[in-house]
């Protein structure tokens, strides 16, 4: 059997699968550890119960849909009643609730935010702290 | 595997209420946990049914006392400002007698009534035009009067802006965060908007739940009386009842609840007007 132009398919088909498959072998290696998120902010070691709104392995899987609720709560509803975890109060809102205690939005929301890559655009508008070491 | 058809139905309803059933028993689950432990009611907040305000211009005196209150309210609301009209955003603005009331102008006219600064602000109109024409609801009529905009929303079509016969509301062309006020300052406990979506002002709803009166109003140095128009008690209503008030374009329906004191007792001669 003959191929017309076999050679130039040929070179053809390698650099296509020398792209195709470039993410795998240009990522080997590389595969990055599993994000140590840094909960030991300046403001979290003030706090006498070391508390968030719902427990961690909740906030990890649901923190999306949380924001979602107090969102509609406090723009549609204009629900601003607080949360209170262990006699202390937590505003609803992501500005002035979360990032409060979190305020090291590096080594917290985009480390995990990165690691899955994913570009949640909450800071488009919302103004994130001012970046503290923790 | 033989299967009558008997079996293979019941098998299929079966199947199909586990399926509804633990769906939905899955759905209430994972909805009781997302309602938090415990809350605590905010009774700071200051409440009303329909906000609205009094504005008394002849309280207005100089370009500064307004200049301060057009400030005050851009400055706490990280309002960008473009020094260009193309790109302008405002929430609280002045504008002269012809333009702010047309068709109330005469031309026999206090001269200085003619250019006076009007200020004019969104005037949360009981029937808004603009709530009327959005799309997504990203605009919406809150309980309390307050005609609310939620960017989250907003998918910038602009027909709000072509509704509201105010000039209320303002898009963002370009990124606000690009305007070098927003550069050098921004309030950090707001919020700033993204290109694309319109914005105006929101009777300062993040300052009432804190039991606090608008910016603008609390800038004015009484100029601006603002409160709940449906309580007969509320200091604005004693306003309404004792001095002649007008409002923007009425004739159009939406039904403002922005009420503005012309004044003019600077000049009449009368000597006791209340
Ligand atoms: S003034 Fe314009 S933007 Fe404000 S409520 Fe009325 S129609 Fe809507
Ligand atoms: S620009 Fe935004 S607020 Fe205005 S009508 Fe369109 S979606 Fe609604
Ligand atoms: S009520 Fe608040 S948002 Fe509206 S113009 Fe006044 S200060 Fe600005």
């Amino acid at each position: 059997m003959k191929i017309y132009n076999g050679g130039k398919i040929l070179i053809g088909l390698i650099v296509f699968a020398a792209l195709f498959a470039s993410p795998f072998y240009l990522n080997r290696g590389k595969a990055t550890a599993k994000p140590e998120l840094k909960i030991d902010t300046p403001e979290i070691q003030k706090l006498e119960d070391k508390k968030c709104v719902e427990p961690k392995e909740f906030m990890r899987a649901e923190h999306m849909q949380i924001l979602n609720n107090w969102r509609d709560a406090v723009v549609r509803n204009g629900d601003r009643n607080q949360i209170i975890i262990s006699g202390q109060k937590y505003d609803k809102s992501l500005q002035n609730g979360c990032m409060k205690c979190h305020s090291n939005k590096k080594d917290f929301c985009d480390k995990c935010h990165n690691y899955v890559a994913v570009k949640p655009y909450c800071w488009d508008c919302h103004i994130a702290p001012k970046e503290k070491k923790s | 595997m033989s299967m009558n058809r008997r079996d293979f139905l019941k098998i299929a309803g079966i199947s199909t209420i586990a399926g509804i059933g633990g769906t939905a028993l899955a759905g209430a689950l994972k909805k009781g946990a997302l309602v938090a432990p415990q809350t605590a009611p905010n009774t700071d907040a200051l409440t009303g049914k329909r906000w609205g305000m009094a504005i008394d211009m002849s309280k207005l005196k100089s370009d500064e006392s307004i200049k301060r209150i057009t400030k005050a309210c851009h400055r706490i609301h990280n309002v960008p400002d473009f020094s260009n009209t193309k790109d302008e955003v405002k929430w609280i603005w002045t504008e002269t007698f012809e333009h702010s009331f047309p068709g109330q102008e005469h031309k026999f006219m206090p001269e200085d009534m003619k250019h006076k600064p009007f200020l004019l602000l969104c005037n949360h109109c009981d029937n808004p035009a603009c709530v009327k024409v959005c799309p997504t609801k990203a605009t919406f009529k809150r309980k309390d009067g307050i005609v609310m905009q939620d960017m989250h929303r907003c998918i910038g079509c602009r027909f709000c802006m072509a509704a509201c016969p105010f000039g209320a509301r303002s898009f963002n062309y370009k990124d606000p965060r690009l305007a070098k006020n927003l550069q050098e300052h921004m309030n950090p406990e707001f919020p700033t908007r993204t290109i694309g979506v319109v914005e105006k002002c929101t009777f300062c709803y993040e300052r009432l739940v804190k039991g606090l009166k608008p910016a603008c109003a609390e800038e004015s140095n009484g100029a601006l009386v603002f409160g709940d128009l449906d309580d007969p008690a509320s200091e604005i209503r004693k306003i309404l009842a004792s001095k002649h008030t007008i409002r923007r374009k009425p004739e159009l329906g939406t039904e403002p609840n922005i009420y503005y004191i012309i004044g003019g007792n600077d000049y009449a001669v009368v000597p006791e007007i209340r």
